[in-house]
């Protein structure tokens, strides 16, 4: 699960990018969390991965308490979160199969599980038969497949995607929805940070909106709760 | 680390000097030409210092015997000079002998000196000529010596050229190696710093700083000990080519260079230090900042 409570982030340069967020996601919970540019949202996903630590309140994700965690912790923080970006971040010179292996090898997976569970991965999110393509040759949406497969060969409870449909285009960002919802439904907690209004409105989900640091509005009908700038 | 994350991992290292081609050339090629620099300069050195250490053995020491002594009796003082610490070798050298070497081409000029006139002798070597000092006194007290003649102006002029040539070496020496570890360490931080976004992903995904750095130190050791085998046989054989060709020069013996064989244990030990060093404080200090994610 993740925990907000009254929490405050400001940067070095004097910016607070967050003004005192309090919010809760349960396990197996599927949310978006929706905001304009500079609103806040890229610093709650810096949070939730122990990028960064709040300046105030407690931030307290899956069994790691942020605001206090050891840096040797935050590699274990990690593994129990699955995070998906906007631009894939693939490993170039691996190919499919290695880029999501490679997840497993990080945490010390035999080789026997890792031929076991990354061709089911795979098979999961539509990649089956692209094992030995390299990223280069795939296209931006099969790029995205990848980097869900990855975030979720470790059997994460938790998967944060950050814009993942912002390179996409509406056909294949629809798909990409409909695989984490999939995901969702096997009992995977997934956030999805997006300012796609039209995608979030697709979808009958959990909407928190943020808004110059703060939560404006947190609601279950769907609705997209600010107003675009 | 588990076994097969060390086989992985170490497996990844290796791929990487191939994957990372022109990185890995380029830190090959740098390493090589600073370790051949140094080596050239530190196998001049050692020859000069060389050239100077002989020619400084020429400045010997003459212990003249007491002309009551018959000549057993004077060749019987060379084991009690011999005892002495700093004597490295001592030669008799007869009265007879002595007026022949004297008198050598100048034979009709001294015709008819007789050989009693002169004394029986040893010619000392020491094997530091920096204590000779404080070994005439010692060579003086020998029962039996008369006199002892030694060149202590020559003696101590060498020494100070050959302290001189030692800390000129080891600062040349000194200064090439910070210039060289500046400038490998760079190219090294160079293909880090290319590689900065593998890192960056590595590091989300949860890999501990140990997983990312293995095979980053793996690759690093292993262009380093290349640039330092490449270096170290190009030397060997730029070395044995140019004694070669100067053996062939010198007809009157001027010039002399040591063999390589003289040189190839400290120039193994110095080269292979080196890439060791070098590729494990490249990779290692120049990953540090991209694993601050």
């Amino acid at each position: 699960m993740i925990e907000f409570i009254d929490v405050v982030k400001t940067y070095n340069m004097g910016t607070t990018a967050l003004q005192g967020v309090t919010m809760s996601i349960e396990d197996g919970e599927f949310a978006f969390l929706v905001g304009p540019s500079g609103s806040g949202k890229s610093t709650i996903i810096k949070l939730i991965t122990g990028e960064i630590k709040p300046t105030e309140g407690s931030v307290h994700v899956n069994d790691f308490q942020l605001e206090s965690i050891k840096r040797r912790e935050i590699p274990y923080l990690r593994r129990s979160v699955g995070v998906v970006f906007q631009n894939f971040r693939l490993i170039a010179n691996k190919t499919v199969y290695e880029n999501v292996a490679f997840a497993m090898r990080v945490i010390g997976a035999r080789n026997k599980e890792i031929r076991k569970r990354v061709p089911y991965v795979l098979r999961l999110v539509g990649l089956e038969g692209k094992e030995r393509r390299h990223p280069s040759e795939l296209s931006g949406g099969e790029q995205q497949r990848v980097a869900i497969a990855r975030a979720l060969v470790n059997n994460p409870s938790m998967i944060i995607a950050d814009e993942p449909t912002g390179n996409l285009d509406p056909a294949r960002s629809y798909e990409i929805m409909m695989l984490l919802e999939e995901i969702n439904n096997l009992g995977t907690t997934v956030l999805v940070v997006t300012h796609e209004r039209e995608l979030v409105e697709r979808f009958t989900k959990r909407v928190i909106a943020i808004d110059e640091g703060r939560v404006i509005s947190d609601g279950m009908d769907g609705y997209y709760h600010y107003e675009e700038q | 680390m588990k076994s097969n994350n060390f086989f992985y991992l170490f497996k990844e290292g290796f791929k990487g000097v191939f994957q990372h081609g022109f990185m890995s050339f380029a830190a090959v090629v740098v390493t090589l030409a600073c370790l051949l620099v140094i080596g050239s300069c530190s196998a001049l050195l050692y020859n000069v210092n060389e050239i100077v250490d002989r020619e400084s053995r020429n400045a010997k020491i003459v212990v003249y015997i007491n002309d009551t002594y018959s000549q057993a009796e004077a060749r019987s003082v060379g084991s009690q000079i011999n005892m002495i610490e700093n004597v490295q070798q001592s030669t008799f050298v007869t009265r007879e002998q002595a007026l022949a070497d004297f008198v050598a081409g100048q034979e009709d000029v001294y015709a008819g000196v007789d050989p009693q006139t002169i004394q029986d002798r040893f010619v000392v070597t020491l094997e530091d000529n920096s204590l000779m000092r404080q070994t005439v006194p010692l060579l003086q007290a020998i029962t039996g010596v008369s006199e002892v003649e030694a060149p202590f102006d020559l003696a101590e002029n060498f020494g100070t050229l050959q302290h001189i040539l030692q800390i000129v070496s080891l600062a040349i020496v000194a200064l090439l190696l910070v210039v060289s570890l500046l400038i490998i360490s760079n190219t090294v931080k160079l293909a880090m710093y290319d590689r900065r976004d593998e890192i960056a992903i590595m590091k989300m995904v949860g890999a501990t700083n140990g997983f990312i750095r293995f095979p980053f130190v793996v690759e690093g050791l292993t262009l380093g000990i290349i640039g330092a085998a490449l270096a170290f046989f190009i030397e060997w054989g730029l070395y044995n080519t140019l004694v070669k060709w100067i053996a062939g020069m010198n007809n009157f013996n001027l010039l002399e260079l040591v063999s390589f064989d003289e040189l190839l244990v400290p120039m193994v030990a110095t080269f292979g230090a080196a890439g060791i060093f070098v590729g494990l404080f490249g990779s290692f200090t120049s990953i540090r900042k991209f694993l601050d994610v």
